[in-house]
């Protein structure tokens, strides 16, 4: 394999890293407060806000039930505004966030929703504002939860980034399909695919890891 | 201490099509525990207990009726308010509700720290705390590596961690084994007497309430249907629930075959089955043995037990007087002569 080959893959490597760990950084800035928004407004619950609850939720599964593949042409205009283009790295970064902020707001409402009602019942009767009760109960409370959460949504935008390679995204995927499938060059399309396990396998475990150590159950 | 004055509770729930089906769990509830008592209200499952204990640091806000804690009506309070009036009532529950992810010192800091107290001003307070309940070794464990009774302790530390003038205590025993019942009820008794502090409890355990409270309420239905000192309560409840509670606890129900064989009118050919209760005086009376003199019965002795509740003595007696109709008759009457309540179970045929 030629050293500019090595480049092409190293570079890709890079790509996708970038992509994955900007989106995954800002849809999960965005995403947790948006899950727990989801939670606390339910009815009976701390921060009980009927409306937006519904509002906050028909959104979340608009944004859930887009196609990737649609969802990154139909904004098109959006990224240009927000990125000044729709083609390479920075264009694919705004809608792989797009789809990860209602994502990673589910999972992390998910992970709200398996807390006991008692913790926060024993909160409030101690005295505990609304704000108290998410910052020092139940966030730290589904904190495993949560990282759980977060590691599906890096692993779900790996396979997303790739189709981002698709439009001119740039990346592995983006690699693949050209090199790999274009040109027929097979070992080039394994060698981004076993890039792209190893890559998965090692959120995996860091996201294994950290839940192992913030979980005292 | 606690003054609830006619407080309801009543849910709404959309039932069939869109009416709304209304569910009353309390009802008119009124209750008075003064400063430095303990009170428990003990009733079945779904009869209110908890909607009732939580109507008192308002995590459930009543519909109608006011709730005074302290000198305050918690139910004129903003939501501001609210929270400074719930720093000065602490609260255990059946399943702790300990954070999984602090150690038992951190768990015992929160209420501290949501007051905003300062990190030394929490240590020195936490810590004899924890001396207190006697977890001291066992500071940094977190609660998965406790006992349920050690859980129970470090949820108590941490309900007083905040000074509180009242203790509210839902259910608090009845995850727990009796032996480790045993030691939390003590411990609680103990907070009682050094700290002063008042205790509402709720409990479907008549054990909670011999053991450690002064006054008792009997709740049905949603309704308040008995108050007692805890004395009279187990020596004479008024109503037929309290009768089964007791006679559930001091498991003294006439056998199920005799059961059977009640009839509740007396005839020629029957004998009547009483149960009697002696408390005070009667205990130490020879009762049987004169009635026997006296009126020339029979006794046969079903069932007997004697109690001790807290300072009292009671004892009970399921038995059958056997004679004729008018020495039973006599029998009777020479019963309810003495310090002793009778009750008439009924009447059974005679054998022969």
């Amino acid at each position: 394999m030629s050293s500019a080959m090595i480049d092409l893959i190293l570079q890709a490597t890079l790509d996708t890293l970038y992509m994955v760990g900007v989106s995954g950084l800002i849809s999960t800035l965005l995403g947790v407060p948006l899950g727990v928004m989801l939670y606390v407004t339910r009815p009976r619950q701390i921060l009980t806000m009927p409306i937006l609850n519904q509002v906050l939720g028909i959104v979340t599964n608009i944004g859930r039930s887009i196609p990737f593949i649609i969802l990154m042409v139909a904004i098109i205009p959006f990224t240009r505004m927000l990125v000044g283009t729709s083609i390479g790295i920075n264009a694919a970064v705004v809608p792989l966030t797009i789809a990860a902020i209602p994502f990673v707001a589910r999972l992390v409402e998910g992970a709200l929703n398996e807390l006991s009602p008692g913790l926060i019942e024993s909160a409030q009767a101690m005295g505990a504002t609304p704000w108290q009760i998410i910052r020092k109960v139940l966030l730290p409370e589904a904190r495993g939860g949560i990282i759980t959460g977060l590691t599906i949504t890096l692993v779900t935008l790996v396979s997303y980034s790739a189709m981002a390679g698709a439009v001119g995204g740039g990346g592995l995927g983006d690699l693949g399909i050209r090199y790999g499938y274009n040109r027929f060059n097979p070992t080039i399309m394994l060698i981004t695919v076993v890039i792209l396990v190893v890559m998965v396998q090692g959120f995996q475990s860091l996201g294994d890891y950290l839940v192992r150590k913030s979980d005292r159950k | 201490m606690i003054e609830l004055n006619n407080v309801s509770k009543t849910y709404y729930s959309k039932a069939s099509g869109n009416k709304l089906g209304a569910v009353h769990a309390l009802k008119n509830a009124s209750l008075h525990v003064p400063k430095g008592t303990i009170h428990g209200v003990i009733g079945l499952s779904g009869a209110g207990k908890s909607t009732l204990i939580r109507c008192v640091n308002l995590l459930e806000r009543p519909t109608e009726g006011s709730v005074t804690v302290n000198g305050q009506e918690m139910t004129r309070l903003n939501a501001q308010e609210l929270n400074q009036a719930r720093h000065r009532i602490g609260m255990i529950f059946q399943h702790f509700n300990l954070l999984t992810t602090r150690n038992v010192f951190d768990n015992v800091a929160l209420p501290l720290e949501l007051m905003g107290r300062s990190k030394k001003a929490i240590r020195e307070r936490v810590l004899p705390l924890l001396e207190l309940v006697g977890l001291n070794d066992k500071t940094h464990q977190f609660p998965a590596q406790l006992s349920g009774g050690q859980k129970q302790r470090v949820a108590i530390a941490r309900a007083l961690a905040s000074e509180p003038a009242v203790l509210l205590c839902d259910e608090a025993t009845s995850a727990l084994d009796p032996q480790t019942t045993g030691s939390i009820l003590e411990l609680l008794r103990d907070i009682n007497q050094t700290l002063g502090i008042t205790i509402l409890l709720i409990t479907h355990e008549m054990e909670v309430v011999k053991s450690i409270c002064h006054r008792v309420s009997l709740i049905s239905d949603g309704e308040l249907v008995e108050n007692a000192v805890v004395g009279d309560f187990f020596t004479a409840p008024r109503t037929q629930l309290g009768r089964e509670f007791l006679n559930d606890f001091l498991q003294l129900a006439p056998p199920k075959e005799l059961v059977d064989r009640l009839q509740e009118t007396p005839s020629d050919t029957t004998h009547p089955i009483v149960r009697l209760t002696f408390s005070g005086d009667a205990v130490s009376t020879p009762v049987i043995s004169q009635l026997a003199r006296e009126c020339g019965v029979d006794v046969s002795i079903l069932q007997a037990k004697v109690e001790s509740i807290q300072e009292r003595t009671l004892g009970l007696m399921i038995a059958e007087l056997l004679g004729t109709s008018e020495q039973t008759q006599q029998a009777m009457h020479y019963l309810e002569s003495q310090k002793l309540q009778v009750e008439v179970l009924g009447h059974v045929q005679r054998d022969d």
